[in-house]
Formats: C-alpha cells, sequence, structure tokens
C-alpha cells in the first residue's frame, strides 16, 4: 500500500517572462530556494532530486540534470530526469511523489524548468522528418484542426474560446508572477487581436516563457511537523496513447478519461463540479477549456462550451468552479514547468497560500497537465485533509 | 587595477550537429512509390485498417506492416485550420489552409495543403483531390502533390465514413 | 521493500549502423522477445517506462513516435526519462514499491550511427564554461585514465587486459559487435586516438534497441522458475565540474554499492558500464570486487554499445546469466555523464 505524500513547499519563477537575466542555475535554484524556505528545510533534508523538462533542444543543454547536479544539491543524492513532453511537469511531480509513496525517500525536491528563450523554440517544436510534407505550423497548427473538430460537434458560438482567454487573461491579473499581465484586457481586445491559426486568435494563445516550478514533497510524519498546512496527495495518475493511429478520437481522447477515471476512483471524485473547489487545468489555447471540462467530467459530452459561457469558471465572476485562477497555462508557459505549475497552484490553493488568485475555502484541486498530440496526461488530486 | 567592467548578461554558444538519417524498411518504398506519382499505404495484419504514410508499423497492436496498398489521391477533409501566421524560412505566404486528409482506402489521416478555392469555403467533409507539380519536378517527398483542390462532390458526414472504414476493417480482419 | 524480479530481456544484435531501419522497426521485435522471455504479453504489462535521447534522434520528442512499437491502445500508464533505460528500470522498480503498479516493461533504443556520440556528449557539459569548448567524451575518458596511470596503481598493460577479456567473453555473446582472441602485446601496438587511450580502449558506436519486464514478487513466483530478484538498487550522483573530484575513484559508486547491499554476501559476477577500459578498473576498485569476480562476462559495453540501453543490458545480461544458473549474484551497474559522474548499482539474486 502506498505511503502518504503531501506537498509542504512550493517555488516559483518570481516572474515568468522571456530572456530571464539568469543562468539556468540561477533560474532553477530560484524556484528551488523558495519551495526549500517555505517547506523550512534545507539542501541537506532533501533525499532524492527529480528533475523534469521537456526537449533539451529548447536551452541547447544535452540532459540538464548533468550540469545542474551541484545547482540543485544533487550531489550525493539519487538524480533522476522525466520527459513526456507538455505533460512533463506533471508526470515529474508523480515520479517525485511515487518516491514518497515507495517509502523509501522521506522528503525529496522537484524541479521542472524551460528557457525556451536561449534557443529558437520554433525550431525546436517543428522536427523535420522525412515523410511528412513539413509545413512548420508549431504548437497552434496541430491544435488547431483538433479546437475547429470541437466546434464543429457542439455546434458551439464561435466567442467561447474567446470568453476563456478572457477569463484566464484577468485571472493573471492577480497574480504577480504571471507572465502575460493585460491590464485592459477585454473581450473586444481578444476578438480584435489577429488570427493566428484558426479558430486561434493571438490573444487565445499561450505566451513562450522561461520559468522554473519546484515542490518540496514530503512523508506523513514529516508533514503533520510542518509549520503552513500541507497539501495531501489524494490521487495521482498518468495515461499515454499514441498520437496518431486509424480513426483516432482525438476531442475525447481515451486516455485522459482513463486517466481521470483512475485518478478520481484513487480520490474518491463522483461529482467533479461539485466535489473540487477549484482547478488548475493544461490550456494552452483558449478553446482546450471546454474540451478538458467534458474530458474531466466536469460537465456532459457537448456542454463544456456552456459551462464557460455561464461564467462557472471564473474566480472574478463568482463561478462555482473556477479554473485556472493562477492565469494559467494562457499567461504563461514554460513548457517543462507549465505542468508542475498547474500542481503547485492546486497545492497553494488547498493550502490557503494562492494570495490574490485564492478561492476562499478551498480544500480539494485538481491539478492537470498534457502533452504531444493530446496523448500524454498526468493528473493529480489535492486536499486540506488527509486522504 | 581599477577597470570598469560591464556585465556579461548574454554569450552566443552556437551548437552545430550533423546528423544523417538511414531511410526505414517501409518508408523507402512509399519514397520510392511517391517519386513516381503514387501514394502507397499499409494495412495492418492485426486490424485490417490502412496506414497513410506507411510507417512500417501498426500503432494499434505494435505489429510490423508490410502489405502494401495503392491509394487514390482523391480524400475527405477530417478537420483543417488556416494558418495566417508566417512561418520563419517557409516559402508558404499566409494565409494559407492545413487539412487533416484521409484518402479514399486509407484510415490514417496525413497533412497536406488545400488551395483552389476561398479559404472560407473550406469544411470538414469536403472532397479534395491532389493537384500534383509537375512529374519533372517530383522527388522523394510528399511535397510531390502541390496542394489539394476540392472536387466539387457532395460534403461526407465523418461518422458515417469512420463507421464504414471500421466495418470494412473488422471484414478484413476475418476474411 | 516489496521483492521485484527480472521476468524477461531482449536485446538487438549490437551493429555499427542499423541501416535501413528506424526506431520503431529495431524495438518492435525486441519487445515481443522480452514479453515472450517473460512469458507475459501486454495485457499483462501495467506500466511502460522508456529512456531515449532526442540529440542522439537529431530531433526533439523523438521518444514519441517510439510508443507505436509498444501497441499502447487504448491507453496505457506510460512514462520516459531522458536517461538511459537502466533509469527507466529504477522509475518502475520505485512504483511497484509503491504499490501503484505489479508489473513493467522497460526499453531503451538509440541511432547513435545518425551522429556523432562524443561530440553530441560534450553538450551534457556545462554550457557556460565547458560545452563551449566542445571537450568530446573521448577526450574527458582521456584525462581520466592519465591521472589513473599518475596514481601508480595501473599501467596501460591493464587497461589492455581489460579489453582482451571483454573481446574474449563476447565470443559467446551472439549479440555482441566486436568479439575475438587478442592479445594485450597486439592491442598496445595499435596507434593512440587519444592518448593513453587508443581504439579499442573505448566503447563502439553501436545501434539498437533493449527491453526488460520486471515484476512483483507474486507475479514473478507463478510465472518464473528461477526469478531473478532485484535485491537492493541505488543511484548517486556526483560534482559535474570534473576539477572538483577524484576521477580515479568512483565515490557515487560506493555509495550506491553500500546501498544496494553489495558487501552483505559473495558476488560471482558483475556487468558494469564502463564505456572506457580504464573506468572498469576504476569500477572494480569502488565496488570493492574481489578478482574472482567475472567482470562483463557478456563482453560488456567495450565489445557492444548502444547509448540508451548500455546500463539496462548491464541488468539483463546479468539477469541472464543468473537465470541461467552461472551465478546466484550478481552486480549490474549503470552510468551516466561524463567521467563516471552519476552512478546506479544493483545487486541481483537467484533463489
Amino acid at each position: 500500500m502506498a505511503h502518504r505524500v503531501a506537498v509542504v513547499g512550493v517555488g516559483q519563477t518570481v516572474r515568468y517572462r522571456t530572456k530571464i537575466n539568469a543562468s539556468l542555475a540561477g533560474l532553477v535554484r530560484e524556484a528551488a530556494l523558495e519551495a526549500l524556505a517555505d517547506a523550512e528545510c534545507t539542501w541537506s533534508d532533501i533525499d532524492a532530486l527529480i528533475l523534469g523538462k521537456a526537449p533539451d533542444m529548447f536551452e541547447g543543454v544535452v540532459m540538464p540534470e548533468i550540469y545542474l547536479a551541484e545547482a540543485l544539491g544533487g550531489v550525493g543524492k539519487p538524480v533522476l530526469r522525466v520527459h513526456t513532453a507538455g505533460s512533463v511537469g506533471g508526470s515529474t511531480a508523480i515520479v517525485a511523489a511515487t518516491h514518497v509513496a515507495s517509502g523509501l525517500f522521506k522528503r525529496v525536491l522537484t524541479v521542472t524548468f524551460e528557457k525556451q528563450s536561449e534557443s529558437n523554440a520554433h525550431w525546436a517544436l517543428s522536427p523535420s522528418l522525412p515523410f511528412r510534407a513539413h509545413f512548420n505550423s508549431g504548437a497552434g497548427g496541430m491544435f488547431a484542426p483538433i479546437l475547429r473538430e470541437y466546434i464543429h460537434r457542439n455546434r458551439c458560438p464561435a466567442d467561447v474560446g474567446c470568453m476563456v482567454a478572457l477569463k484566464d487573461r484577468k485571472h493573471a491579473l492577480r497574480n504577480p508572477r504571471a507572465h502575460l499581465q493585460i491590464k485592459d484586457i477585454s473581450l473586444q481586445m481578444v476578438k480584435d487581436s489577429p488570427m493566428l491559426w484558426e479558430p486561434i486568435r493571438f490573444l487565445e494563445t499561450c505566451p513562450s516563457s522561461d520559468g522554473a516550478c519546484a515542490l518540496v514533497l514530503c512523508s506523513e510524519d514529516l508533514a503533520e511537523r510542518s509549520v503552513r498546512p500541507p497539501a495531501w496527495v489524494h490521487g495521482m495518475a498518468m495515461r499515454s496513447e499514441p498520437g496518431f493511429y486509424p480513426w483516432r478520437e482525438e476531442v475525447y481522447p481515451h486516455a485522459t478519461r482513463e486517466c481521470a477515471k483512475d485518478l478520481y476512483q484513487q480520490a474518491g471524485i463522483q461529482n467533479p463540479r461539485k466535489d473540487f473547489d477549484v482547478a488548475e487545468v493544461y490550456v494552452p489555447f483558449s478553446w482546450f477549456e471546454p474540451l478538458w471540462l467534458e474530458n474531466l467530467g466536469f460537465a456532459d459530452r457537448g456542454q463544456g462550451w456552456k459551462l464557460t459561457e455561464t461564467g462557472a469558471t471564473s474566480l472574478d465572476q463568482g463561478g462555482d468552479i473556477p479554473w485556472n485562477c493562477s492565469g494559467g497555462v494562457l499567461s504563461s508557459n514554460p513548457i517543462g514547468a507549465s505542468g508542475m505549475i498547474r500542481f503547485a497552484e492546486a497545492a497553494l490553493q488547498v493550502r490557503g497560500m494562492a494570495g490574490a488568485h485564492q478561492v476562499d475555502g478551498a480544500r480539494k484541486a485538481l491539478g492537470h497537465a498534457y502533452g504531444a498530440h493530446n496523448q500524454f496526461f498526468a493528473m493529480w488530486v489535492v486536499a486540506a485533509d488527509k486522504p | 587595477m581599477d577597470i570598469d567592467l560591464e556585465p556579461v548578461a548574454v554569450f552566443e554558444a552556437p551548437i552545430y550537429l550533423r546528423y544523417h538519417a538511414t531511410s526505414a524498411r517501409a518508408i523507402t518504398p512509399f519514397l520510392h512509390a511517391l517519386r513516381r506519382g503514387i501514394l502507397l499505404g499499409h494495412r495492418s495484419p492485426a486490424t485490417g485498417k490502412v496506414l497513410f504514410p506507411p510507417l512500417g508499423s501498426c500503432p494499434e497492436s505494435g505489429q510490423p506492416t508490410s502489405e502494401e496498398v495503392v491509394l487514390a489521391d482523391t480524400g475527405t477533409i477530417i478537420s483543417f485550420t488556416t494558418v495566417h501566421l508566417a512561418i520563419p524560412g517557409s516559402k508558404l505566404k499566409p494565409p494559407f489552409t492545413v487539412a487533416n486528409i484521409m484518402l479514399d482506402g486509407a484510415d490514417q489521416f496525413f497533412s497536406h495543403l488545400v488551395s483552389g478555392c476561398a479559404l472560407e469555403d473550406v469544411a470538414i467533409g469536403m472532397r479534395v483531390r491532389a493537384k500534383w507539380r509537375p512529374a519533372s519536378e517530383w522527388g522523394y517527398s510528399l511535397e510531390n502533390i502541390e496542394y489539394f483542390v476540392p472536387t466539387g462532390e457532395p460534403t461526407v458526414d465523418i461518422p458515417t465514413l469512420k463507421a464504414e472504414r471500421l466495418r470494412l476493417a473488422q471484414e478484413r480482419r476475418h476474411a | 521493500m516489496r521483492d521485484v524480479a527480472i521476468m524477461g530481456y531482449a536485446q538487438s544484435p549490437q551493429v555499427r549502423e542499423a541501416r535501413g531501419l528506424n526506431e520503431v522497426e529495431m524495438l518492435m521485435p525486441v519487445l515481443q522477445a522480452a514479453l515472450a522471455d517473460a512469458h507475459m504479453t501486454l495485457a499483462d504489462i501495467d506500466f511502460v517506462c522508456s529512456g531515449s535521447c532526442d540529440y542522439i534522434a537529431g530531433g526533439a520528442f523523438s521518444f514519441v513516435g517510439a510508443l507505436d512499437a509498444v501497441g499502447a491502445t487504448p491507453c496505457m500508464q506510460e512514462s520516459h526519462v531522458e536517461m538511459d533505460a537502466a533509469w527507466a528500470l529504477y522509475e518502475s522498480w520505485l512504483k511497484i514499491q509503491s504499490g501503484h503498479i505489479r508489473t513493467a516493461l522497460i526499453y531503451g533504443f538509440a541511432k547513435a550511427s545518425n551522429g556523432s556520440l562524443p561530440d553530441i556528449l560534450s553538450q551534457q557539459l556545462d554550457p557556460y564554461y565547458l560545452a563551449p569548448l566542445w571537450p568530446d567524451s573521448i577526450s574527458l575518458a582521456a584525462l581520466q585514465a592519465n591521472l589513473l596511470l599518475q596514481t601508480g596503481r595501473y599501467a596501460q598493460r591493464d587497461f589492455a587486459e581489460v579489453v582482451v577479456d571483454s573481446r574474449r567473453h563476447a565470443l559467446a555473446n551472439p549479440n555482441a559487435q566486436l568479439k575475438g582472441e587478442v592479445t594485450v602485446e597486439a592491442l598496445l601496438a595499435e596507434p593512440m586516438l587519444a592518448p593513453p587511450l587508443r581504439k579499442h580502449d573505448c566503447c563502439p558506436i553501436s545501434d539498437g534497441a533493449s527491453a526488460m519486464v520486471i515484476a512483483a514478487g507474486e507475479v514473478a513466483q507463478s510465472l518464473a522458475d528461477r526469478p531473478v530478484y532485484i535485491r537492493g538498487i541505488d543511484h548517486r550522483m556526483e560534482v559535474h565540474q570534473l576539477g572538483q573530484r577524484d576521477l580515479t575513484t568512483s565515490v557515487s559508486t560506493r555509495q550506491a554499492a553500500d546501498r544496494a547491499g553489495v558487501g552483505e554476501d559473495k558476488i560471482e559476477l558483475a556487468e558494469l558500464y564502463a564505456p572506457f577500459s580504464p573506468q572498469t578498473l576504476i569500477l572494480q576498485e569502488s565496488l570493492g570486487l574481489r578478482p574472482d569476480v567475472v567482470v562483463n562476462p557478456s563482453g560488456g559495453p567495450l565489445a557492444g554499445h548502444i547509448f540508451m540501453c548500455a546500463g539496462l543490458d548491464r541488468f539483463g545480461e546479468a539477469a541472464r546469466r543468473i537465470r541461467a544458473g552461472t551465478a546466484d549474484r550478481a552486480v549490474a551497474h549503470a552510468t551516466s555523464g561524463p567521467c563516471l559522474q552519476h552512478n546506479m548499482v544493483a545487486v541481483l539474486e537467484g533463489k
């Protein structure tokens, strides 16, 4: 039986943005030091180091755990580096939590990061393969057809995506760490922004950010003694499927539904909309919100967009199930860290430490990450109470 | 010695690495066929479905594939997007439409350009045909097809097409 | 700690260049063979974990396409490390310890022939001070070898002896790339590559793939006659800056060996991931192996080296011999980073 795991430290880059003026070591240490301080411990209290990030071509450093060993107190410790594409921030948190759940490690530090301004991110995201015509349309070009299918099947009004963008960008104004802070953001501004890959407009798109996120995870006995409230892990799940196969269901992928099912079973979630107080969900392009609302069981098939329309997912509008109060991926996207930021923000919410974007009385939260062609999923449930 | 030193905030360290890749067992015949203007798929022995391009493996079963199927150069648009962003280093001038196209006889779509009509007329379920470049320009590439154009046939209902193709695949498996 | 056993293992032939085969084509038969060796099918597998490196493939997200070789539909629990598959094994082993899974399929792959591995590895180094100088992995290993010679504990003959043993052992390994009877004298007559290393002191470039199946004890007992248990496993990292550690000894190997319980009972054979012959000597010392321990009976990395698999292969080769009854207790070792910076040690035992 798995040992209980809790989050007792969270650290993030002070402000996600491009061309952060720090070395790679400096970038990750900033987040790690904050997490250690939050957990009231030092490097020598950490039993293992788990790193995660997306392709090394973003920074031009092959297998960076080797170079970062000293910077993150890894000398003399087991060090692992996870890479599961966009979901990596989430899967890294899960691998780290598994270290503690195994009973073999009492306190671990996990750090995810990306410094994609170091290289050409667009190039790194568009590997050239010999058997495909090379359109180099980037991540947006890859996802836009899936989002179009969602809209086509469910006959949604065209502006739901813009409403998501407005909501998340307004949320970002409450989070001083968020990369994009657009003070005078309005629905019209989103609608007027240039179309990039139909149906996705510029302001419905995530930025390319540098940043790092860190967590300190520990065993039950250590969590009970922690100074600040821990966030208890009630469940964690990962699922993958091939990105391309005949007649693959891309809008409602098997892997995401199975992952959620496994997770909800572990955590005793029966009605996500009611059981969760808040969720941090990986939405890099606006229309992913209604899509995930349905896939994650917050709304019935075909009804996700309506939930968004009612303002149910908006903290500013007093919605009953706020999503991405931190501003989400739409506001900050250091790819390797983004998944962990979702998991971290979920933890901050149930610890009551989310500052101006706190949902009052939040006690149970979902953290979600996905990667590549809607094919890799990592999710966890954290709560203020022990499981 | 009192020197006023500017902090070094940025330096460039370019990485140049050269790779050569040989074509794979399944890709080679596919590329040779393309050079002759032929679109080749593989039928999976495990599922009976036709994969395009043929990568030599059936992703559903992890089994190798080798049975060649010649495909028509007509197909149906499964989904698409119109790109308005200029891609650095690309010859394509925005806006241009990239579609996920299911060739007739195939069960796996691939991406290619759609043109020859108003961009706003492109639709899910639209029937399209390949417009090939002149044969003298053909190489080992899907870019031998310049783009796909609408055929003018009625729009196809994708769920119906999917059900029909899955039924056919099932029959093939039991044959 | 729960019992975990190695149930099956398979490796593709180690060849200089797998011409005309891509990664998926190399992987498919190896995955099938590993499952068959374990008397299992994919349906019995709870978790899949792989190890690979984008910079070997020459493109980002290179591990994603490899999933096609598994047949992971409708979906599977799956993860990936950008490290040797030995670390994918470790992640899977931990997951079994946590009780979340009972079985796992692990694989690694690389076509190092596509690029220049020693140069690629230079980009693992500190990107501000070291990588811009492009110190390739062979040159760094040569620096380490020179330091080792300076201690007076070994001479170049000793490096050659390691190679002689490797090539001779490899004669019995159908998958090995470099094999044969060679003499120390003949080896020492070869020209230097990066002094004091000659070409044969360096592992070859090999394309290929490897896979392994592990399972919790109760599953192992029901399926295998002689399960090969992982009695202990641990890994430790060292300082990155080469000038700040003693390159002539492997502190992290000793630390990992202690935690894995190497010293607790008699070791009969050891499979060591030493990509350079002098490193074999360093590791033998740091592990405290007695002279009668058979080192790298498979031929080891000097006889065949699939990058991203070579660590997992040490586990597989040791497990094979325990299952065959050649040994009861073995050490498996994996390494990562320049000059043995990061080391994993495990004790494998048959019952």
